[in-house]
C-alpha cells in the first residue's frame, strides 16, 4: 500500500446522498480477476451516455472537476454492496481522498485498505468544500498526520480518524503483515477456542 | 461481569488481542467464499506466497454469476473465467467448493444455513454484503472487502473496531398477507438507508419470536441495508430445531451440550445497548418501493409521493431523481403501477417458504399478459424440496420460468436482467439505479406481493385477494 501522509489536490464536489456502490461500479464490470483497470468504468453509468459518448451534466465530467484527486459527496457514501471494485476504481480514477458528512461501513474500511484517505467532515463543511469545488481551481490540502483539512482561503477543520488506521496509511503497511506478528497469539487462541 | 447482549459475549468470545484504543483483532470461525470478491484475495495470497491459514473454516461456493438455465454452457466468457478461477484457487487452496456440479450449490446465504455451517455463536465473514443473514441464527455475521477477505484467509482474524448496540423490538402481532419483508422494509422505510451505520442491530420482541428461521434470515439480511455492520437475533428452541440434524451440526449428546452453550448465547435480562427502537408489528402493512433506495417505500394502499412532501433540499433533490429513474410521477396510487417483469429469489427471500408463500397466490391462476416471470430457488436443496412438493408445476402452469439456483436477477450479473425502462417487482433486497440491469426499474416487494403483481400486471394489496392470505396468527 502506498503511504498517504499530506495530500494537497483538486476537489470534485459531487452532491448526491447514499451514492451506492452499484453507481460507483456497475456489476457488469465486477467479472475481472484483477486489481487494476477499473478506473474507466467508475460511475459508468451516470459518466456515460447510451451512446458511449460522456454525460457533460454528469459532475465529473464538468471541466473544474478534471483531474480532481478528491471528491466530496453527500452523507452515506458507498453504501451497498461489500464490493471493493469501488475503491479500486475511484483510486485508478485518480482519487486519493473521499470527504463526505458519512461513510457506509464496509466501504469506507475498503478505502483504508487500499490506501484512500476518507474523511469525515460535518453536512455544513462538507457543503461548504462541495461549493467552493465550482471554482475551476479550488484545492484542499489533507495533512493525516496532524488530522487537518484546509483550503487556501483560511477554511480549517480537524478530522477523526482511528489511530491504528492512520498509522498503517502513513507507513503504507500491509496489514496482513503486521496481523503475522500476532501468529503467536492467534494459535494460542486456537488452541482454547471451541468451535 | 454485568449483563450482556448477545453480540457482546459472542465479540468477547472472539477477541484474540484486545488492547485500548486499537481495534480488536477478532478470530473468525466461518468464512464463505465466492466467485466475484475472492479472485484478487487469493492472487494476493500466491504473490506473498503465503497459505490459508485454516481451509477447515472455509467453504467456497459459485452464485453470483451462474446462469440459472443451460448452467454447463457459459456463454459470458468473462464470467466462465471467473468461475473457473474459483475452481483452481480452491484447489491450489484446499478449500471445499460446492460448484455448478454439487447439490449443495447455491446463493451462500442460503446455503449457509442450510448446511449447518452457520450455528450460533460463530463468527461468521463473506465477500459479501448480505452476509448478515446469517445473524438470523444468533450468529455474529458481516460484509467484508476483498482486502479483508485475503486477510482473513491468510490469518483466520479481522481488526475491527468495536460496533455499537443498538435493539429494534418488534412487538404486536403481524396482520394477515405480513411478511417478514415487510416488516424490514417497514422499519427502513422509516428510520432511513443509514439508521445503522456503526452499530450491530439486535431484532427482540414478540412478532421476531413468532417468525420461523426463514423468516428470520430475511429480516437479517436487510440490516445492511439500514447501513448496519450486522443485525443478529437471539437464538430459541426454533432456532435448534432448524438446526437439528444438519450436515454440519453435531450430533446426539454433541448437540444436545451444543444446545446449552447456545442457550447461554442469548442477551441477558437487563443488559443495555446504545439505542434502542421500538416498532408496533400490528401496524405494518405490506410495503413497495417506488424510488431507488430501500427506505424509498410506502405500504401498497398508499401513493408516490411528491419532493415536496420531503424537509431538506437534499432530500427533494434526491426524491425528485428517484422519480426521474422510475418514470413515476407523485400521487399514482401504488395499485396502479403496472410491472412487466416478476423476480423470485435471492437470498432476501428464495428460500422453500417464500415459495410455497407466493405459490400460494399463484395456484390455478395465469400470468398477465405480457408479464414475464421468473423464479430462482436459493439453492439447488431448496428447488430439489420445491419440487417434490410440485410447487415447480404450479408456477410453470401459472406461465412462470422455473430455473436453477443462482443470484440472478438480483443483480443481474448473470443473464438474467430487466431491459431498459421496464418495472420489475422484485423480492430482492436492492431498487438502486441499474441493478437489475441498465435502466431498469425495480420494485421491492415480498414474494406473495410479487406472484400477485405477476397475476395482476400490476400491484395489489394481497390483503384483499379471496384466499386466505399468509402471515402470522
Amino acid at each position: 500500500m502506498k503511504p498517504i501522509v499530506v495530500h494537497k489536490g483538486k476537489v470534485a464536489g459531487m452532491d448526491r446522498v447514499n451514492v451506492d456502490t452499484d453507481q460507483i461500479i456497475p456489476k457488469q464490470f465486477l467479472k475481472r480477476v484483477e486489481r487494476t483497470g477499473f478506473g474507466q468504468f467508475l460511475f459508468f453509468d451516470w459518466r456515460f451516455k447510451k451512446d458511449g459518448s460522456e454525460n457533460e451534466e454528469f459532475e465529473l465530467n464538468q471541466p473544474e472537476n478534471r483531474d480532481a484527486t478528491i471528491l466530496a459527496a453527500g452523507q452515506n457514501f458507498g453504501c451497498g454492496s461489500s464490493r471493493e471494485h469501488a475503491p479500486w476504481a475511484l483510486q485508478d480514477y485518480g482519487f486519493k481522498v473521499i470527504i463526505a458528512p458519512s461513510f457506509a461501513d464496509i466501504f469506507y474500511n475498503n478505502c483504508l485498505k487500499n490506501g484512500i484517505l476518507p474523511v469525515t467532515l460535518d453536512e455544513k463543511d462538507v457543503q461548504y468544500v462541495i461549493k467552493e469545488s465550482q471554482a475551476a481551481d479550488y484545492k484542499c490540502t489533507i495533512d493525516l498526520q496532524r488530522q487537518i483539512i484546509c483550503d487556501d482561503s483560511g477554511f480549517q477543520r480537524i478530522f477523526d480518524i482511528d489511530p491504528y488506521w492512520k498509522e498503517m496509511l502513513i507507513n503504507g503497511w500491509d496489514e496482513i503483515d503486521v496481523t503475522l506478528k500476532y501468529n503467536k497469539h492467534i494459535t494460542e487462541f486456537e488452541k482454547q477456542h471451541r468451535l | 461481569m454485568g449483563a450482556r447482549t448477545i453480540f457482546e459475549k459472542i465479540w468477547d468470545d472472539h477477541a484474540v488481542i484486545q488492547e485500548r484504543g486499537k481495534p480488536n483483532l477478532l478470530y473468525i470461525d466461518l468464512h464463505l467464499v465466492h466467485e466475484v470478491t475472492s479472485p484478487q484475495a487469493f492472487e494476493g495470497l500466491r504473490l506473498k506466497g503465503r497459505k490459508v491459514r485454516r481451509p477447515d473454516l472455509t467453504y467456497a461456493t459459485m452464485d453470483h454469476n451462474v446462469p440459472t438455465e443451460n448452467r454447463f454452457s457459459i456463454s459470458d466468457e468473462i464470467a466462465k473465467k471467473q468461475m473457473d478461477t474459483l475452481v483452481e484457487n480452491c484447489k491450489e487452496f484446499g478449500i471445499t467448493l460446492a460448484d455448478l456440479n454439487s447439490p449443495e450449490q447455491g446463493i451462500v446465504h442460503v446455503i449457509g444455513p442450510e448446511l449447518g455451517l452457520t450455528q450460533p455463536g460463530k463468527t461468521i465473514v463473506c465477500g459479501d454484503s448480505h452476509t448478515s443473514t446469517h445473524g438470523a441464527f444468533g450468529a455474529l455475521a458481516f460484509g467484508i472487502g476483498t482486502s479483508e477477505v485475503e486477510h482473513v484467509l491468510a490469518t483466520q482474524t479481522l481488526w475491527q473496531a468495536k460496533p455499537k448496540t443498538m435493539k429494534v423490538n418488534v412487538d404486536g402481532k403481524l396482520g394477515p398477507g405480513v411478511t417478514a419483508k415487510d416488516v424490514i422494509m417497514a422499519i427502513i422505510g422509516k428510520y432511513g438507508v443509514n439508521f445503522g451505520t456503526g452499530f450491530v442491530i439486535e431484532y427482540t420482541g414478540q412478532v421476531i419470536r413468532n417468525m420461523s428461521m426463514e423468516e428470520r434470515m430475511t429480516i437479517c439480511n436487510m440490516s445492511i441495508e439500514a447501513g448496519a455492520k450486522a443485525g443478529l437475533i437471539s437464538p430459541d428452541e426454533k432456532t435448534f430445531e432448524y438446526l437439528r440434524g444438519k450436515k454440519h451440526v453435531p450430533d446426539g449428546e454433541d448437540f444436545d451440550r451444543a444446545v446449552e452453550e447456545w442457550k447461554a448465547l442469548a442477551t441477558d435480562d437487563g443488559a443495555e445497548y446504545d439505542r434502542i427502537v421500538e416498532i408496533d408489528g400490528s401496524k405494518i402493512v405490506p410495503q413497495v418501493t417506488w424510488g431507488t433506495n430501500p427506505s424509498m417505500c410506502v405500504p401498497v394502499t398508499k401513493a408516490v409521493p411528491s419532493p415536496d412532501d420531503f424537509e431538506t433540499e437534499g432530500e427533494k433533490r434526491a426524491v425528485q431523481q428517484a422519480l426521474e429513474y422510475m418514470g413515476l410521477t407523485p400521487d399514482t396510487p401504488i395499485e396502479d403501477i403496472e410491472i412487466q417483469h416478476v423476480f423470485i429469489g435471492s437470498c432476501t427471500n428464495s428460500r422453500l417458504s417464500d415459495l410455497q408463500a407466493a405459490a400460494k397466490i399463484v395456484e390455478g391462476k395465469k400470468v398477465a399478459p405480457g408479464v414475464r416471470a421468473m423464479v430462482v430457488p436459493g439453492s439447488q436443496n431448496v428447488k430439489e424440496i420445491a419440487e417434490q412438493e410440485g410447487l415447480d408445476q404450479i408456477f410453470i402452469e401459472a406461465g412462470f420460468e422455473w430455473r436453477d439456483s443462482g443470484c440472478s436477477m438480483c443483480l443481474g450479473m448473470n443473464p438474467d436482467t430487466v431491459p431498459e425502462g421496464e418495472r420489475c417487482a422484485s423480492t430482492s433486497n436492492r431498487n438502486f439505479e441499474g441493478r437489475q440491469g441498465k435502466g431498469a426499474r425495480t420494485h421491492l416487494v415480498s414474494p406473495p406481493m410479487a406472484a400477485a403483481a405477476a397475476i395482476y400486471g400490476k400491484f395489489v394489496d394481497i390483503r384483499k385477494l379471496e384466499k386466505e392470505p399468509v402471515g402470522q396468527e
